[in-house]
């Protein structure tokens, strides 16, 4: 399989040969522009129904452009941002802490496997690997998270569980390993720790793969909704998108906000502003780092 | 790129000493094993806890569980919840759909991605590429409640856009959530729109690497795109699609959770055709309080998928090992 390198290498090869004009390569571009826009087409869609003003929804329907163009809905939202807020406040939150926390314990664990000289290397691979292959399933978990762990309404159910992900760590011992030796044995020589050598040498050597895995959790914690949906009664926890899941079945939640008795809700718009206020951010980050992703997916997509 | 998972391939440093003390090597070496052990801690126990313990969880399936006596406490009671479950309809059901959904989602998948990436092999070198690159991708980066709204906002029986448009020919008006036949199509283009953009990326790369002397002789030969195509890009690509296929086959037992349960906005009027079996086990498990139907079909599910996994990549090593899982 190839690397990004040569992913972006490749063109300067050809792109220098002039070509009369190809009618082919004009129905290509035009198959990809559609399947391109269709792509986008529902988050459109989606935008543009938070745009629009009630009435004119009730009256033609959705459309794909803003009618009786109004941010009634957003003005809506940030007036009594009770909930809202509270849930960009919990899947920030959550999303911070399980992204760090995540990449410490996964880089730590996945230090000693790259070590070729450490004894139990060789099992401890297996420990890690054989959960990719098999697991217990939602019940026992459910069991062992409510009854054994006592998580049920806890943040940290929303943490811990997605903290080790076997392939993030098999990623990451495979970079490791490809780290110059003769640089992690002169520091051994001039006296460094191994948990020395790990902070000073290692890690700063691995910004690269970190980036990227540390993207996988920021979008795995940012659009978790599962674990919400198995453990989090509590409504003042809700993260974001279990907040909308529940918007989604149940509009009158926002009304149950004692500052909004009295005001008809726009529900339609306010829907849908709410979606694009939660995936707004998390397609910021994408089409920021875009590479990385690739450059992941690429590392270790076949076996993701 | 990871070779086989097992065999990474640094030169080994080993340590030159007695029987002995090459368990740990002296002292100093000792220290090391105790360092890395320590550093691996946080992460075995989070192993221990989240992944293992559920899997010794799995016996809840030959139990009568009952909150108040635990998991050691219930009462055992052999086959009789599998007995229960596969007594009614519902284990048909919901294993017919994970399968021929699966099934449909890995054809079409694997079809679209491939088609997608030849026609991005093909304008590679315009600089529009990567904006295809980027609209299509975008997709597999939105959770599947977000995708239920877009869906929504399409199907939406007196607003939606799929309504307004048959109306404007002519149409009567469906009202697609209450009508269980038309989602395998519906649940199909949600998971294309979400995937398609992954999977070209990873074909795209295979195509990448393909050796350009090939289509250079093919080109003095006066080979046609088309010939190409067939004769070039697809055979020396053809192992990664088989192997890609394996795999995703290896998972046919599991279906995407999220997507079943969201899209159709679990509607009881959609189940024949929208409810899997993991949508089922939860339904049991958090919903009904039914716990041992949930486990039997969850252990049923963990276990023929663990034979499929199993199996999978007992083929894909006989194509490539690299490839393999293990």
């Amino acid at each position: 399989m190839t690397t990004t390198a040569e992913l972006q290498t490749r063109p300067t090869v050809r792109a220098t040969v002039r070509r009369p004009f190809n009618w082919g390569q004009l129905v290509v571009h035009l198959i990809l522009s559609l399947v391109g826009i269709a792509c986008l087409l529902p988050m459109l869609l989606i935008v543009s129904i938070s745009l629009s003003s009630e009435r004119e929804i009730a009256l033609n329907g959705y459309r794909l452009w803003p009618q009786g163009f109004t941010l009634f809905a957003y003005e809506y939202i940030l007036q009594q941002p009770g909930q809202i807020l509270r849930a960009y406040g919990v899947t920030a939150f959550v999303t911070a802490v399980g992204t760090l926390s995540g990449l410490l314990v996964c880089s730590l664990l996945a230090y000693p496997l790259s070590r070729q000289d450490y004894i139990f290397r060789r099992p401890l691979s297996f420990y890690v690997f054989f959960t990719l292959l098999f697991n217990g399933g939602m019940v026992p978990f459910y069991i062992l998270m409510t009854r054994y762990l006592g998580l049920k309404d806890n943040i940290l159910a929303l943490i811990l569980p997605y903290m080790v992900t076997a392939w993030y760590v098999l990623i990451l011992r495979t970079s490791f390993a490809q780290l110059p030796i003769d640089l992690l044995d002169a520091a051994r020589i001039d006296g460094a720790g191994e948990w020395r050598i790990f902070f000073q040498i290692v890690l700063p050597l691995s910004k690269p793969v970190l980036a990227t895995i540390g993207l996988f959790f920021v979008l795995r914690y940012w659009n978790d909704w599962f674990l919400a949906l198995l453990f989090m009664n509590r409504a003042d926890l809700y993260p974001l998108q279990y907040l909308l899941y529940v918007l989604m079945t149940n509009i009158n939640v926002l009304a149950s906000n004692p500052q909004t008795v009295g005001i008809p809700i726009p529900v339609q718009s306010t829907r849908m502003a709410m979606a694009v206020l939660a995936f707004g951010p998390a397609l910021f980050t994408f089409l920021l780092l875009q590479k990385h992703f690739v450059r992941g997916i690429t590392i270790g997509g076949l076996k993701g | 790129m990871t070779t086989g998972t097992m065999t990474p391939g640094a030169a080994k440093p080993q340590p030159h000493h007695g029987p002995l003390t090459r368990l740990f090597g002296g002292r100093r070496n000792l220290q090391t094993t105790l360092s890395l052990t320590l550093m691996a801690l946080p992460g075995i126990i989070a192993l221990l806890v989240f992944a293992y313990l559920p899997m010794v969880g799995l016996v809840i399936a030959f139990k009568n569980y009952r909150f108040a006596d635990g998991l050691w406490g219930s009462a055992w009671v052999g086959f009789d919840n599998f007995r229960f479950l596969f007594g009614t309809d519902v284990a048909w059901r919901i294993t017919r759909n994970t399968l021929l959904m699966n099934s449909i989602f890995i054809i079409t998948g694997t079809v679209a991605s491939l088609v997608i990436a030849l026609l991005m092999n093909e304008v590679y070198t315009s600089w529009v590429s990567k904006y295809y690159q980027t609209l299509l991708f975008f997709p597999y980066f939105v959770s599947w409640v977000i995708v239920s709204y877009f869906v929504f906002g399409f199907l939406n029986a007196e607003t939606g856009i799929v309504n307004q448009v048959i109306t404007a020919f002519g149409g009567d008006p469906i009202s697609w959530y209450r009508e269980a036949r038309y989602w395998p199509l519906i649940l199909t283009f949600s998971h294309l729109w979400n995937s398609v953009g992954f999977g070209s990326i990873i074909y795209l790369a295979g195509i990448l690497a393909i050796d350009p002397a090939y289509y250079e002789a093919a080109k003095i030969d006066g080979a046609s795109k088309l010939q190409q195509v067939r004769y070039i890009t697809l055979p020396l690509i053809l192992p990664l699609i088989i192997i890609l296929v394996l795999l995703s086959i290896g998972r046919i037992f599991n279906a995407d959770f999220g997507l079943f349960y969201f899209v159709p906005r679990d509607n009881p009027q959609l189940y024949p055709t929208t409810d899997v079996i993991d949508t089922f086990v939860y339904r049991s498990l958090v919903r009904l309080g039914n716990i041992s139907m949930a486990a039997a079909a969850g252990f049923y599910q963990s276990v023929v998928g663990f034979v499929l996994v199993l199996l999978a990549n007992w083929f894909v090593r006989r194509i490539n090992r690299d490839y393999a899982l293990f």
